[in-house]
């Protein structure tokens, strides 16, 4: 199995903390899913982030702060540092913005950053898309970690590219990938998991579920399902049926 | 002096950052920040002067995806 910067999972599970209609509500998500990882992220103090920071930390999971919302190299490379300092971990997912509407990656910005990160002895985890040449320049610079998206973050449009992701993970198989950002349903994360991607990682289909608790548990049970299926041997399709009932000693009839 | 933080206009009579958060009413809290853009570790902050106009981050714990 391959690991995250020499950490081994729990659970090949990546949960994040927003959008949650309650505090005792994301604990039972991360509770019945047994997420090992959430992700967190830093702004501007207005009273309730102590509060916060003793919820997380009560967890008991990996904490992968994050560069949500920053739009320049620049910007995500303060919030890392920044977030390295108050988080106590030299993990970061790295988020450089380059299109409002899409949310997609800035690859240019993305791999400044991680270029900056990574020789800073940042532990980088990038949101990237599918595109095989930027994550070799990733690589590079040293990511040990790739995040490509499934799709547009929020959307819940599951795997958008399948051919894209099954390339990506072809071409460096070594490196750890989650597929992060755009999964809508449990179905997505075990088609992710039965891509053989090392994990998986979400928050808008949990946390706002009618029940965010049992739809974690369900993308936690789809996750063990890809995971356990990609080790098991897959049958490769074919064009034409053949009859699973032997066909000998049927009767004459 | 008139310094900004976290967006909005504040006076303070502290001349260096780590009185300016004591001052701000953060002196315990667990905070990250940053002066004009850039990192300051909490280890530098008695020793970073603030200047009128200087724009101050005070960033801490929240929810993310």
């Amino acid at each position: 199995m391959r690991d995250f910067y020499g950490e081994t999972l729990q659970t090949p599970m990546m949960l994040g903390t927003a959008r949650f209609p309650s505090p005792a509500l994301m604990e039972a998500a991360f509770r019945s899913s047994g997420a090992s990882v959430a992700t967190v992220s830093l702004r501007r103090e207005r009273g309730a982030g102590q509060a916060f920071w003793d919820m997380v930390r009560g967890l008991g999971v990996h904490l992968l702060p994050n560069t949500a919302g920053c739009h320049s190299a620049r910007e995500a490379i303060t919030t890392a540092q920044m977030a390295r300092e108050y988080f106590g971990t030299d993990w970061i997912k790295l988020e450089v913005i380059g299109h409002g509407d899409t949310l997609q990656p800035d690859p240019f910005g993305l791999l400044e950053a991680a270029e900056v990160l990574c020789a800073d002895g940042f532990k980088v985890f990038p949101y990237t898309t599918e595109d095989q040449v930027l994550a070799a320049r990733l690589i590079d610079a040293g990511c040990r970690v790739l995040m490509p998206w499934g799709a547009p973050i929020g959307s819940g449009m599951g795997l958008n590219n399948i051919h894209g992701l099954r390339t990506l993970r072809a071409a460096f198989p070594d490196v750890a990938m989650v597929v992060d950002a755009g999964l809508g349903l449990p179905s997505h994360a075990a088609q992710a998991m039965e891509l053989e991607f090392d994990a998986i990682l979400l928050n808008t289909a949990v946390a706002e579920a009618d029940d965010p608790a049992a739809m974690a548990r369900a993308f936690a049970l789809a996750t063990e399902a890809g995971a356990l299926a990609t080790t098991s041997g897959p049958m490769i399709p074919r064009d034409m049926a053949v009859p699973s009932t032997p066909v000998i000693g049927k009767a004459w009839l | 002096m008139k310094i900004e933080v976290n967006g909005e206009e504040r006076a303070v009579t502290a001349t260096h950052l780590h009185e300016a958060l004591a001052e701000l009413g953060w002196g315990e809290a667990r905070v990250a920040t940053a002066l004009n853009g850039a990192f300051v570790p909490a280890a530098t902050r008695g020793a970073t002067a603030l200047s009128p106009g200087d724009r101050l981050e005070v960033l801490t714990a929240m929810q993310g995806g």
